[in-house]
């Protein structure tokens, strides 16, 4: 009894003691101000940084590898917050959000088949490039939105859409897209083009009732050319974001009715 | 030359239904010329060619139009004269989207247009090796089967490695295709004339020509022209079982050896196989000097009039395929480029065949399935088939939640898409598929990592310079 008792204490002190040693002279000097910056940035982990997760940019951060500001999740809050810890300028960024770039829904654009292969936009892509008539549209098989964070988006009728008080703008869902048809866009923008078919009118008619046309209406109404609100891809109008539009009205007055004023939903979580 | 049967069986394997009487009778016909063709720049697997005209052009028959980018790669030239209408793009051999040339041939051509290119008729027998594989990739040819690996560049074994067999493929193992079959009876000397000059570039391998067991008049077409052939030369007679005409099984079914996991190639193993379509065009593209411009396609399935085997320039847009073959006996319920098996269903008759269209199925309501995939039941039924030996209901199961890691270690890779587990799968899971997806974002990852190695050892070396 007595000899397991001070084997026991003899292990303990011996492990104690090497421990305490260990402590002193092999501990690894870090940064304090890296731990400061992880607790102020938002711990999603989304990569949106482009960084591994938030731990792995908050030490980009302080090394001076990496700008402050590229936390889209975070926004300004949390760059000011980085600024303050770093003591460095806070560069301003504003907020983006994903912004799925078309409106043809099942009712609206004609399907070229049936699909009945496996739920994955990029593999549905590979198969003759979809079956959605249009080869720049939405195919709404929820590529972007099984690699959302924040469950920001969902799709209904064949067409996905982002809520944008959820979207963190981390850019996963860009990249997921086979059709590139996802942009980040600032939140602010309140008018929009969702269409991504550069080909001419009557090419863009024959396989969707909401494709743009490249009538250049919505640069007339906006103030014409010098304003610079809109630009032109081929037959497509695409807004500037620098100079977005403000004025609602040319929403309507689109005879394509490829324009919408805040398209994002809410999902109610 | 003496004709056996094949003594190695590989694992699993399927039997479709074969459905090969529908054209196998039809001889060989030759489209007229149709009024538009549509060429892609994406013939085969691997990257496309680089487009050389723009609308507006005038192209001569045989003129180069799309030039090699990279390696795996072949030319691509123009089957007919016209004026180019367009470049656009439509879905090509990969089944991906890819620049096709529009070409107008009724178009008449400006007086000083430039005469046609010419390719001089070689004598195979006094011509070196190289001449030879110079005057292969110059006529663009590239594997007729399937996959249409580059001819010259399969003929040019790297150093070190020696061809000691080549494995002539006329197994033709798809359901309804019959156009190997048909090519093997009609053109049984100009295979004989390709196997010499192949036989002359690979330094006089054994030669063994491998053909399934239900085409006897095909056997008997070999064995009389082969007849007074010297040298090792052997016709083999396989066991019905799809996939016999993969290249691996092929391989195995004909000399017992195995070809390891990629990137090993039947080089790897001194073994070489060809399409029996793509020697009787190494013949052509030598004696005659004929560049690789046209090709045998089956055009087949129980909604064509009248399923023919047509000899059409490559780029003929499907729609004037299926008018050659007397239009459509009622609405086709799925239109397949291919065979069955492996072949890729297509949305639009605008598309242009290429030169690994093999066949062009046009099936009724009655012989396409609807199905809606259920959860895997773990019959083992697709283990049972899949002829390379995986475990295809772990991969599926896996790449259902975007696992590729699990798929990778199931050694995804070696996955041939030959379709035998989705075939047979009692809950209608499309393995296949899910296969294909782990393999594209492997890819994928590779090329990406590739690309950011290359990036780095880029800016390494300037910061190198700089420094000095």
């Amino acid at each position: 009894m007595i000899i397991a008792i001070v084997c026991i204490a003899g292990i303990g002190l011996v492990a104690a003691v090497s421990l305490a040693l260990a402590d002193k002279y092999l501990a690894v000097k870090e940064d304090p101000r890296i731990g400061m910056v992880t607790a102020v940035l938002p711990g999603a982990n989304c990569g949106g940084c482009g960084f591994a997760g938030c731990d792995a940019y908050a030490r980009a951060l302080v090394e001076g590898t990496a700008p402050n500001g590229a936390c889209a999740a975070g926004g300004e809050a949390c760059a000011a917050a980085v600024a303050k810890i770093l003591g460095v300028e806070a560069t301003a960024t504003e907020r983006r959000v994903a912004l799925v770039k078309c409106c043809g829904t099942r009712s609206e654009s004609i399907r070229l088949g049936d699909y009945n292969g496996i739920c994955d936009c990029a593999t549905a892509a590979a198969t003759a490039g979809g079956d959605k008539g249009c080869r720049f549209g939405c195919l709404g098989y929820g590529a972007c939105a099984n690699v959302c964070p924040k469950n920001a988006i969902s799709v209904s009728d064949g067409l996905a859409k982002v809520d944008k008080r959820l979207c963190i703008g981390c850019g996963k869902c860009v990249k997921a897209c086979p059709k590139h048809l996802i942009e980040l866009v600032p939140a602010s923008a309140t008018i929009h083009v969702l269409c991504n078919n550069p080909v001419r009118g009557p090419e863009v008619r024959k396989v969707c009732g909401v494709g743009c046309m490249g009538c250049h209406l919505c640069e007339k109404n906006s103030g014409g050319k010098e304003a610079g609100h809109f630009t032109f891809d081929g037959f497509l109008a695409k807004v500037n974001y620098d100079n977005p539009p403000t004025d609602p009205s040319i929403v309507a007055k689109c005879p394509a009715k490829c324009m919408a004023e805040d398209p994002h939903f809410e999902t109610g979580h | 030359m003496k004709t056996v049967k094949s003594k190695f069986k590989f694992k699993g394997g399927v039997h479709p239904d074969y459905n090969k009487e529908l054209a196998r009778d039809g001889a060989i016909e030759r489209l007229p010329l149709p009024k538009e063709l549509a060429v892609s720049m994406s013939q085969h697997l691997g990257a496309p060619a680089r487009c050389l005209v723009k609308a507006g052009d005038f192209v001569r028959r045989g003129q180069v139009i799309g030039e090699k980018a990279g390696f795996i790669s072949v030319c691509v030239r123009s089957p007919a004269d016209g004026k180019v209408k367009a470049v656009e793009k439509r879905v090509g051999a990969a089944g991906a989207m890819a620049d096709a040339v529009l070409i107008d041939t009724t178009a008449s051509l400006p007086e000083d247009a430039p005469p046609p290119p010419v390719l001089a008729p070689m004598d195979w027998s006094s011509a070196t090796r190289e001449e030879l594989l110079g005057r292969i990739e110059e006529a663009g040819i590239c594997g007729m089967g399937g996959a249409g690996f580059p001819t010259a560049v399969k003929l040019n074994p790297p150093p070190g490695k020696r061809c000691e067999y080549l494995v002539l493929n006329g197994a033709e193992c798809e359901p309804y295709l019959t156009a190997d079959y048909r090519v093997m009876l009609e053109r049984a000397p100009r295979i004989r004339l390709g196997v010499e000059i192949m036989r002359k570039v690979l330094g006089l391998p054994a030669v063994r020509i491998a053909i399934e067991a239900n085409k006897p008049e095909a056997i008997a077409a070999m064995e009389a022209a082969f007849a007074d052939i010297e040298g090792n030369v052997e016709i083999v007679v396989l066991p019905v079982l799809y996939p016999q005409g993969s290249e691996k099984h092929q391989i195995y079914a004909t000399v017992g050896r195995v070809v390891p996991e990629p990137p090993a190639l039947p080089i790897d193993v001194g073994c070489v196989v060809e399409n029996v379509g793509t020697v009787a065009a190494i013949a052509d593209a030598v004696e005659l000097g004929e560049p690789l411009l046209e090709r045998v396609t089956t055009v087949s399935g129980d909604a064509v009039a009248t399923p023919k085997n047509v000899l059409a320039p490559s780029g003929t847009r499907y729609a004037d395929l299926l008018e050659f073959c007397g239009g459509a006996t009622e609405r086709p319920a799925k239109v397949i480029s291919g065979g069955t098996m492996m072949g890729f269903a297509v949305s639009s008759l605008d598309i242009g065949t290429t030169k690994t269209t093999s066949g062009l199925l046009f099936l009724s309501r009655r012989r396409v399935f609807q199905y809606s995939s259920q959860a895997c039941i773990n019959c083992g039924r697709c283990l049972r088939a899949c002829p390379m030996n995986l475990n295809p209901a772990e991969i599926s199961k896996a790449m259902e939640v975007d696992d590729v890691k699990t798929a990778e270690d199931a050694h995804v890779m070696d996955c041939i898409e030959c379709g035998a587990c989705s075939f047979g799968c009692p809950a209608y899971r499309a393995i296949t598929q899910f296969c294909r997806k782990a393999k594209n974002s492997i890819r994928a990852r590779i090329a990406a990592e590739r690309a950011a190695a290359a990036a780095a050892k880029a800016s390494d070396g300037a910061a190198k310079k700089e420094a000095k």
